[in-house]
């Protein structure tokens, strides 16, 4: 006792003093947060002196290069982007609630203390790492089934973001199935369902909040995912009619573009404004999937 | 008499879909863990010839159809480098602060959701961050220095998130027998949470930066470049990283047919680094959490 008042007031002042460190370090990530929207949109704003938003929204030309009449349209690659992600959800989806239910309901323990870490080690493959798996070995076979000259294709593109969404939507929807309370599958087993019926009719609904934040999570990661796109799509500068044609996404063209662009020209300001679209359409991805999980946290407990 | 016929037909039938439905949810799974298989197979049989002690210590030679990949060792390590030294101890930092010090309340709310967003925020739109932040306003161009800051900010969420979860695992009973001998706060923690979360915290910590070191589009515009057949002698020089060389070797290349094998091996490096890392953060993971069960 008298050696904690020994310290007395200059303890004190050490203790807040720690603490406010702490708390900085804290105030961090909002600061960083609002910092990179507030640098990507004063970078973007200059680049519409010269193009009109309305051309940079709904134009589908892109080439900032013409010497005689530049264009900068974003929505050929807006479309390349949900195109490509609209894919691989379609594949990715089905997978990995398939997988998330496994892991809640089917595997025993010592399947599930292989397979997790299994998920998580494909979630740390790197993407350029995908990406050039989608050069020499998906593209190929792509090309070969469909007989075409390349396998550089949006399929490409969204085969390889499956693999990289994957992870993504089996550990939020398992964690949310593992949230459904144990009452409701004991309720349900008492009347006569059986597991599947159980798990089809009252677990994955009771989740369903939980599975579609997963699927939203996953959707942002798709669409801003960079490497595996720019090398296994094959960047081709048009309006998207197909799967099997080579597309070209926001996040390509800005790695295509930003290493060769001079600094403070407009085409540099209009790739940090695509920079600024995919902040805010993943922000809000990201924000109403974490709405979601909140309000179902609160919900099931 | 009929109806218990009419009962075991439906019993039969709803068994049947169960059956049918398992059997589909392990072929997902099963397909899952092939292709994974698959990939390192694929990697792992074409990269390994190329494979040697020149590889790893040589420079690139002949426009780099020959020669070693050194340099983008050397250049990952050094970036890693700097992310670690920004991204965990603040990573620590915020985690200790939002596990120890803060009360439910609107800004920790705050806090958390920020972390939350920050973590799926587009690797290339922290690229592009850093091109503002580092390299043009801070000035310091593009350079070792630059891209790792780059990929700290990156890392940042995911070492905070491993760091609370190693601290949420030290047993309040520890803080309240520290605070009921008369430790201060700082005390507490100091003496009877960080030594028991350290390991925890580093773990999570190694995780991060070895998904960091994997990142390209990040560094592709804040420091890494094309080629260097020499080392860098400062944090302020460009450097060569794996990942981007990967990238370079297998679209930028004036030969790819001939950079196609040392590709292969460069990837099986990178792969083979974070695989490692990931397994290993895995096992001690494990006896960590065996550990506190007890």
């Amino acid at each position: 006792m008298v050696s904690v008042k020994k310290k007395g007031v200059l303890g004190d002042v050490k203790e807040s003093l720690i603490k406010k460190v702490f708390q900085a370090s804290g105030l961090l990530a909002i600061i960083v947060l609002l910092g990179i929207f507030a640098l990507l949109l004063y970078t973007s704003i200059p680049a519409f002196r010269e193009v009109s938003l309305k051309e940079f929204l709904t134009s589908t030309g892109w080439d900032p290069t013409s010497p005689e009449k530049p264009e900068y349209g974003l929505l050929s690659m807006l479309a390349s982007t949900i195109m490509v992600t609209l894919g691989a959800l379609l594949i990715a989806f089905p997978v990995g609630l398939a997988v998330a239910a496994y892991l809640s309901d089917v595997a025993s323990p010592r399947a599930r203390e292989i397979i997790k870490p299994v998920v998580e080690l494909l979630a740390a493959i790197p993407s350029v790492v995908v990406g050039f798996i989608g050069i020499t070995l998906v593209g190929p076979l792509i090309a070969k089934t469909f007989k075409l000259s390349h396998g550089l294709t949006a399929l490409n593109g969204s085969l390889l973001l499956a693999v990289m969404a994957l992870p993504t939507i089996i550990s939020i929807s398992e964690d949310s199935l593992n949230a459904v309370p144990v009452s409701y599958v004991e309720a349900s087993l008492a009347l006569g369902a059986n597991r599947w019926q159980t798990l089809v009719r009252v677990k994955i609904p009771a989740a369903i909040s939980g599975i579609i934040a997963s699927f939203m999570l996953g959707m942002g990661r798709a669409i801003g995912e960079t490497m595996t796109v720019l090398m296994a799509t094959g960047n081709a500068r048009a309006f998207p009619h197909g799967f099997l044609q080579s597309v070209r996404t926001l996040t390509a063209t800005i790695a295509i573009e930003l290493g060769e662009v001079p600094y403070y020209t407009t085409h540099y300001y209009a790739l940090f404004a695509i920079g600024l679209v995919l902040f805010i359409m993943t922000f809000f991805l990201n924000l109403t999937a974490d709405i979601i999980l909140e309000k179902q946290k609160r919900k099931l407990q | 008499m009929k109806s218990s016929v009419k009962k075991s037909r439906r019993h039969f039938r709803s068994q049947l879909t169960q059956f049918v439905g398992f059997l589909a949810l392990r072929i997902s799974v099963y397909s899952v863990l092939f292709m994974l298989l698959y990939f390192f197979y694929d990697l792992g049989s074409k990269g390994l010839g190329a494979i040697s002690w020149e590889f790893l210590s040589q420079v690139p030679r002949r426009g780099m159809t020959e020669g070693g990949i050194l340099p983008a060792i050397v250049g990952t390590f050094l970036v890693t480098l700097i992310t670690a030294l920004f991204a965990v101890p603040l990573g620590m930092a915020a985690a200790i602060y939002l596990n120890e010090y803060a009360r439910a309340g609107r800004l920790t709310r705050l806090i958390r959701l920020s972390i939350r967003n920050l973590a799926g925020v587009p690797s290339i739109v922290y690229g592009l961050f850093g091109v503002i932040l580092f390299v043009n306003i801070l000035k310091f161009g593009t350079s070792i220095l630059s891209a790792g800051l780059t990929l700290g900010l990156l890392t940042l969420p995911w070492t905070i998130t491993a760091s609370e979860e190693a601290l949420k695992s030290v047993p309040d009973s520890y803080r309240e027998g520290a605070l009921a001998l008369g430790a201060t706060k700082w005390q507490m923690i100091r003496t009877n949470v960080l030594p028991y979360s350290i390991p925890g915290m580093l773990t999570g910590a190694v995780l991060g930066l070895a998904r960091a070191a994997g990142e390209t589009a990040p560094i592709m515009f804040t420091g890494a470049a094309f080629y260097l057949p020499f080392l860098p002698r400062s944090f302020k020089d460009q450097f060569m990283a794996l990942p981007y060389h990967i990238y370079i070797m297998a679209t930028q290349h004036h030969a790819i047919d001939k950079a196609r094998f040392l590709a292969y091996g460069t990837a099986l490096v990178l792969v083979a680094f974070v695989v490692l890392f990931n397994l290993g953060a895995i096992l001690v993971r494990a006896r960590l959490r065996r550990k506190w069960r007890h």
